[in-house]
């Protein structure tokens, strides 16, 4: 009574599937190359000449990657918000999700090819760290931490917009709100804002207030991480947004891709 | 025919959308080897049905199995021995022919040699190794719904949903792909949905046709063209088409 029996291939196989197409799915449009050019042109530019890296005694990557967050605000977006809007305007997720995959295999296959993406724009980077090394003395192990903590933030701000993308068939809205969404995500550990929960709220409880506060933000992780070791909470942090919003991504895709 | 082994079977399928009520409890079976040509006019419910039986949407009551198996219950198993091509033939654009369906090997479980020996096959089935290296966004209608029905039939699928396979192609087209579909007829079970009464009589060994997502007709093309009166002469089928759907009809139903 069986019909011929069908192959299913394994779960990791499944993913790698989807993160093949993917992440050569970057390189036949142009967003992979403006984005490659921008990325290194501005960390360059906000190093040498915001940065002041010639000008301080120190050789470090400090003026480098603090400046990251704030070029992942509007950079990641523009990755991200592609991601399942396009996928759902161009009718190609009802093929997937007809195809042998789980939801599952599609949410972790395209963010990981996303994030490798921008970890390889990261890499690109590196001649920074050998201009460094070749004028001063600087501390490797604390720039391999710094390129672990920017990659980290990368991922976590495209794990937000991989959910926001799955929200909209707008790709335009994707991009406003996960610049947003991640604006708010560092905001809320900026210490000016900090100040202001004081300023509303005295006493013990807008203490408080202030140090959850702080504690949710990713510039206080990232922060943290810049100080050249890894403390294991940020890590964590980290690894909870991104696995946080993928188990997030997987219920708005089910619910979102049939609209 | 009767102990063709069932591999599409339907249960008490049931949609909605909101307010909607898309589909209202469709019964269906249907046995290898044959043809079921899927009717009725626009928004009467027929790609709603489809997605449900192919696992894209879920179905608000009812149930869906596939060669035997639940839809709900092993979705992979069951999308796995079916092969779909969605209405409009969705494609990844910025990729070529032969790109899109290497893709589709690989989510099928094929690598290496045997990969290429079914993308190859998929291409010669359906006559598009004359485009196969240009990309999908560059090509015409006819050539990307064959992709599509390529796509589909890559990995030999035991069931085969096409949702308007024929929907705008030019004559020659069509009638190739009506070819296809009656020479890929004899141990699989086939739906294909199509305004094009003709069609049904060409390639379908089956007709359903449904009306606000109840089925309203279920028989072969012959028994369907029996409804009309003699005194009809031309367009017999149409004119058993306007009969069951018109609106009037559809009342009495639904009622
Ligand atoms: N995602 C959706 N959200 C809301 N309503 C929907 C959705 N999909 C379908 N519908 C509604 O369900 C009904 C059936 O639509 P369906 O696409 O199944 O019709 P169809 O028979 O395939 O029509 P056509 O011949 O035009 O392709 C329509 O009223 C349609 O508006
Ligand atoms: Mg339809």
């Amino acid at each position: 009574m069986s019909a011929i029996e069908h192959a299913i291939p394994s779960g990791f196989r499944r993913t790698l599937c989807i993160f093949g197409r993917e992440f050569r799915g970057y390189f036949t449009t142009p967003l992979a190359g403006v984005f490659l050019v921008i990325f290194l042109f501005l960390t360059a530019f906000f190093t040498f000449n915001v940065g002041g890296l010639y000008e301080r005694d120190q050789a470090d990557l400090r003026p480098f990657f603090q400046f990251h967050p704030w070029l992942y605000l509007f950079l990641v977006p523009a990755v991200s918000m592609r991601l399942w809007a396009e996928e759902r305007r161009t009718g190609t997720i009802e093929l997937l999700t007809t195809l042998p995959f789980t939801t599952a295999n599609l949410v972790v296959g395209k963010f990981l090819a996303a994030w490798a993406f921008t970890t390889l724009a990261l890499l690109l980077t590196v001649p920074t760290w050998v201009t460094v090394s070749w004028l001063g003395d600087p501390d490797h192990g604390a720039i391999v931490v710094g390129y672990l903590a920017s990659a980290l933030l990368a991922g976590s701000f495209l794990a937000i917009g991989s959910v926001l993308s799955a929200l909209t068939k707008n790709q335009v809205i994707a991009f406003v709100i996960c610049a947003v969404v991640a604006f708010l995500v560092l905001l809320c550990g900026f210490p000016a804002v900090l100040d202001i929960v004081r300023g509303w709220m005295p006493g013990s409880a807008g203490d408080r207030l202030a140090v959850a506060l702080s504690s949710m933000s990713a510039l206080t992780h990232f922060d943290s991480l810049m100080r050249g070791v890894i403390d294991l909470r940020d890590v964590i942090y980290f690894g909870s947004v991104i696995i946080g919003c993928l188990y997030i991504n997987v219920l708005v895709v089910d619910w979102k891709k049939a609209d | 025919m009767g102990d063709d082994p069932i591999l599409i079977s339907a249960r008490g399928l049931e949609r909605r959308f909101g307010e909607i009520h898309a589909v209202r409890g469709i019964d269906l079976d249907v046995p290898a080897g044959q043809v079921l040509g899927f009717l009725g006019p626009n928004g009467a419910g027929k790609s709603t049905t489809m997605r449900m039986l192919t696992g894209f949407l879920e179905p608000s009551a009812g149930t869906v199995r596939i060669a035997g198996i639940d839809m709900a219950d092993s979705p992979l198993a069951a999308k796995a021995c079916i092969g779909y091509l969605p209405e409009g033939a969705p494609a990844y654009p910025d990729m070529t022919v032969e790109e899109f369906l290497r893709f589709i090997a690989k989510a099928r479980g094929y690598v290496g040699a045997e990969a290429t020996r079914r993308v190859d096959a998929a291409l010669d089935l359906v006559h598009l190794g004359r485009v196969r290296r240009q990309s999908i966004e560059t090509l015409s209608k006819g050539f990307k719904r064959r992709t599509g029905l390529a796509q589909a039939l890559l990995h030999d699928p035991s069931v085969l949903i096409l949702d308007e396979p024929t929907d705008g192609l030019d004559p020659n087209q069509k009638h190739e792909v009506r070819e296809l579909i009656r020479k890929l007829g004899g141990e699989r079970a086939i739906v294909l949905s199509t305004h094009i009464l003709e069609e049904v009589e060409a390639v379908c060994t089956r007709a359903v046709i449904i009306a606000s997502g109840r089925i309203v007709f279920d028989g072969t093309p012959q028994a369907m063209e029996a409804k009309a009166p003699a005194t009809v002469t031309r367009n017999r089928l149409d004119w058993v088409f306007r009969s069951l759907t018109s609106a009037s009809a559809v009342a009495e139903v639904t009622t």
